[in-house]
């Protein structure tokens, strides 16, 4: 097992040499990774992996060939690049995708990101605060699940072209949600955090969050869908922001008219910002993306105005601008993505938002969000974990879960406040978001779960 | 391998392992993607590695490693105990597996052509020659054809002394025409979305999916779609295809039937289930000509194998009779609880990650209706959707929205006009209840999907669904603002 990043850089350098290629990438993607998980008041699963992959990218003429292995010893390393090689030779010309980034002087800092103590918190870190959370949910008389994961990441690439370079991180995670039972209308609440240094994630007080949260949620009744102003927790904002990452920021989703980001055009109000920055410390940093190049900050949206998407080497050359540091590994079919973003925050305390509401709906998270017109960035999903109605600038009653049918730009073209405080959120399938809470003008509930019985 | 396995064991139990279980599995895939009439994508990945999982006073550890070196074997036994002690500070009742009985045996995916052992060459000729069918049709702004192949090597043992050598070979391809205006981006894929279709078994299954014979339709398709009007909304009587069929199966059915969500062991990431134990063998989950399978041994499915990741052999066994919640997608682990032996569906992605319940092939029966004409001839007014773009479920698998890529009216018996972005949306068991005809066999396909994600951290799933054409009487369509 590879760990060092000297050992890491060598091994990469070994592959390069063993190419015969016009242009060759080599990136190592290694993992420490472990998740402590746990339902129904009880720690029932407990994994830990170590794994570590070579991918190898050659370039002949113009045909591309990408083979990955995770047998990293010298026959392991020759096989991969003959395997890549041979696929290139192969292939066919595509001149569209057969481009390698160049070094381009830009720095960063190898190991911003990167804590001791997440990289050597073990087991017992994860269990002692599965059990401070369950607690909390036992106190409340909810029942608790969650997860507890630490984990060490180092990305490493080296490319003919004299890009090498490395970048290590550490992440906790911790999330929970609990329950008081299984039926229509159950009571449940919800509160994650996310991290570089395990140490500043408070089990108690999330713990103490989620139940608070579920508490209040008890004897949830029905309101009739439709428009209504919301406010939005960071957990709902961050879980919009991923799928819009997803299907519009993207370099190549532009190029090929999918994406809903007319580039200056107002696309939102004039008071939403949204960016992707992988160097600020205050999110989860990732300075360097899959082929080696450092992370631009990128304004997406600017005074509600589509200012920019993010690019790889390939979407950037088409474009003009070069990339961004957005790559992912490839080859690359769904193009560069924003990974690290961030939603301007507003000048309004947290605990002050509600007030403007006279009459809305409070939502605390999104669940099973998918796009069903990304052009148009419509998205559907169902509230979670802590729905309620708002009247006179007070919450009032839990509520049964919505379904939403929402452009999102629409709806992020009337954000009347946002709060001053913001939350890093790390995302359910990738990347991070550190996003404020919400007041919105309307958004569009489409269905209530109800009842569940025939007829 | 056969050192390190014994080796592992041998460490797991001396180290106070009351079980343990070793998995060495190696997992081959390649991908070949053209698009616009040029090679986007050729990979070929190889990963491999072994998990040790042990049970140590009846709480779980589990670690693993991609050094395949018997020295290694201790390190990550005894990292799974430590794991496993850690477990024990919050463990309230203790595992207890049910008493299948160890296993020694082999199994391999029935094929004629190894999906590996056909030229690149041959592959990118298929792609190529359906590219250059799509590029004939004027408006297509995207085309992409897709061929992929997969086989995974593995070996399970047992310290109750199992031993299971296995093979699983999949094979599969699609194609997808993308059309786009200032306003709208359409989308047409053959045979299905997301991929096509994949199936366990040889490169024959490519060969017949015939990709190029549909290019110039699926291509025509797309561009009509920019110009067609959007799908209205009301309550109609809705027919669906076999390929969303299988979906709606899977979300509404297949998920709410793991027996872990059902015991809310997945609540925090997937969900839980509305299907709860009390209600076995007593909910009306469907109306009288719903019933569902759970069929490990199904030829060609995704879901189909010798025997799942904990050595419990493959089995057919029924989920839905007639309407009627009669079984569980179960596990070792979750089936004593209900008085049950485990039917085998506790399925791992790789050799880094647990078993959890998956689907195995999660199959609706045909029915008597005949053709998917003479449904649509039988049906006076309503609509027929084609081919998923969009699907949400809420945690406990009851609201559901699914959006698909083509609909067309239905008026006196037959397919009028063309809508676009045509979603339904509806609660499952009265959907399920509103299902009064079911095309027959000839119209049912065993469709893969190869991308169901579930667990943390997440495993994606290879599962399999069988469907016919059906109809569902009194849906609400037309989801939304447009």
């Amino acid at each position: 097992m590879v760990t060092g990043t000297a050992e890491i850089l060598e091994l990469l350098d070994r592959a390069i040499d063993h190419s015969e290629a016009d242009q060759t990438e080599a990136l190592v993607l290694a993992r420490d990774s472990a998740l402590t998980r746990f339902a129904t008041n009880q720690i029932h699963q407990n994994v830990r992996e170590h794994d570590a992959d070579l991918q190898v990218r050659v370039i002949v003429g113009e045909r591309v060939g990408v083979a990955a292995t995770n047998r990293l010893d010298e026959p392991g390393v020759r096989e991969v690049v003959q395997r890549a090689t041979a696929i290139a030779e192969r292939s066919a010309p595509n001149p569209r995708v057969a481009v390698l980034p160049e070094p381009d002087g830009h720095e960063h800092d190898p190991d911003l990101g990167y804590v001791p103590a997440t990289a050597e918190a073990g087991a017992q870190v994860r269990a002692e605060g599965a059990r401070a959370v369950i607690a909390a949910g036992e106190a409340a008389g909810l029942q608790t699940s969650g997860s507890f994961s630490t984990s060490t990441m180092t990305i490493a690439v080296v490319n003919s072209h004299g890009i090498r370079t490395h970048h290590r991180s550490t992440r906790a995670a911790l999330l929970t949600v609990m329950m008081d039972g299984f039926e229509s209308g159950a009571a449940s609440g919800y509160a994650q955090a996310g991290a570089t240094d395990v140490r500043d994630l408070n089990a108690g007080a999330l713990g103490a969050e989620a139940a608070a949260k579920g508490d209040r949620m008890r004897g949830a009744g029905e309101l009739e869908p439709g428009e209504y102003e919301v406010i939005l927790e960071e957990y709902a904002v961050a879980g919009l922001m991923e799928y819009l990452s997803y299907i519009g920021f993207s370099g190549l989703a532009h190029e090929e008219g999918r994406s809903f980001m007319e580039l200056g055009r107002r696309v939102m109000g004039q008071n939403v910002a949204i960016w992707d920055d992988g160097a600020d410390p205050s999110g989860l940093p990732a300075p360097i993306d899959f082929e080696g190049v450092v992370r631009q900050r990128v304004d997406l949206v600017r005074d509600g105005i589509a200012n920019a998407v993010v690019h790889d080497a390939a979407t950037g050359a088409r474009a003009g601008t070069g990339s961004t540091g957005h790559g992912l590994p490839a080859p690359n079919l769904i193009g560069p993505m924003a990974l690290n973003l961030f939603v301007a925050p507003g000048d309004t305390p947290r605990e002050d938002l509600v007030a403007g509401v006279e009459r809305g709906v409070w939502v605390t998270r999104f669940h099973y969000i998918n796009p069903v017109h990304p052009k148009k960035a419509i998205l559907t999903g169902m509230t979670k974990d802590g729905t309620f109605l708002i009247e006179h600038g007070q919450l009032t009653r839990p509520l049964l879960n919505f379904r939403f049918t929402q452009s999102v730009p629409e709806a992020f073209s009337d954000v009347r406040a946002a709060s001053r405080e913001t939350k890093l959120l790390p995302g359910e399938f990738f990347g991070a978001a550190r996003t404020p809470a919400l007041h919105l003008g309307s958004f569009n509930f489409t269905g209530v779960t109800a009842a569940e019985g025939p007829g | 391998m056969k050192d390190l396995i014994e080796r592992a064991l041998d460490a797991a139990t001396h180290g106070g392992a009351t079980y343990a279980d070793v998995r060495v599995q190696k997992r081959d895939t390649e991908q070949l993607t053209v698009k616009n009439g040029a090679l986007e994508a050729a990979t070929s990945s190889v990963t491999a590695g072994f998990g040790v999982r042990v049970l140590v006073d009846g709480a779980w550890g589990f670690s693993s490693s991609s050094l395949l070196e018997p020295g290694e074997a201790d390190r990550i036994a005894a990292e799974a105990l430590e794991i496993a002690r850690a477990s024990s500070i919050a463990r309230r009742a203790p595992v207890e597996l049910d008493d299948t009985a160890p296993a020694t045996d082999t199994y391999r995916t029935p094929h004629d052509e190894d999906p590996f052992g056909v030229a690149l060459d041959e592959k990118l000729r298929i792609l190529m020659e359906a590219d250059a069918r799509m590029a004939a049709v004027p408006g297509v702004a995207i085309r992409e054809g897709t061929i992929t192949g997969g086989r995974e090597r593995k070996t399970f043992a047992s310290s109750a002394g199992a031993w299971i050598e296995q093979e699983i070979v999949e094979a599969g391809g699609g194609i997808e025409a993308t059309a786009v205006n200032d306003s709208e981006m359409q989308q047409r894929s053959y045979p299905n979305s997301f991929g096509g279709q994949v199936v366990a078994g040889g490169f024959e299954a490519v060969r017949a999916l015939a990709l190029a014979e549909h290019a110039q339709e699926t291509a025509e398709l797309a561009v009509a779609l920019l110009d067609a009007p959007q799908c209205p909304s009301g309550e109609m009587d809705l027919v669906l295809d076999a390929t969303q069929v299988a979906l709606q199966v899977h979300e509404s059915c297949g998920h709410p039937t793991e027996l872990d969500r059902v015991f809310g062991t997945e609540a925090s990431f997937a969900g839980t289930s509305f299907l709860t134990t009390d209600k076995l063998n007593t909910l009306r989950y469907g109306s009288e000509i719903v019933s569902i399978d759970a069929d490990a041994t199904a030829a060609g499915g995704l879901g189909t194998f010798g025997y799942d990741d904990e050595g419990v052999p493959a089995q057919n066994v029924p989920l839905i009779e007639r309407g009627l919640l009669v079984g569980y997608l179960t596990s070792r682990e979750t089936a004593p609880r209900i008085g049950r032996r485990s039917m085998g569906s506790a399925r791992a992605y790789s050799w880094s990650h647990i078993p959890l319940i998956r689907m195995t092939n999660i199959n609706l029966r045909p029915g008597d209706a005949g053709s998917l004409d003479d449904l649509i001839a039988d049906t006076r007014e309503g609509i027929f959707m084609s081919v998923n773009k969009s699907w949400s479920i809420d945690d406990r698998r009851l609201n559901f929205q699914f959006g698909d890529q083509a609909g067309w009216l239905i008026r006196n018996g037959k397919r009028t006009q063309l809508v676009k972005n045509p979603t339904y949306t509806g609660i499952t068991p009265r959907f399920w209840g509103s299902c009064d005809a079911i095309c027959g066999p000839d119209e049912w396909t065993l469709w893969g999907l190869p991308n169901c994600g579930k667990g943390e951290p997440v495993q994606t799933g290879h599962v399999g669904h069988g469907a016919a054409p059906a109809r569902f009487r009194g849906v609400s369509v037309g989801v939304g603002r447009w």
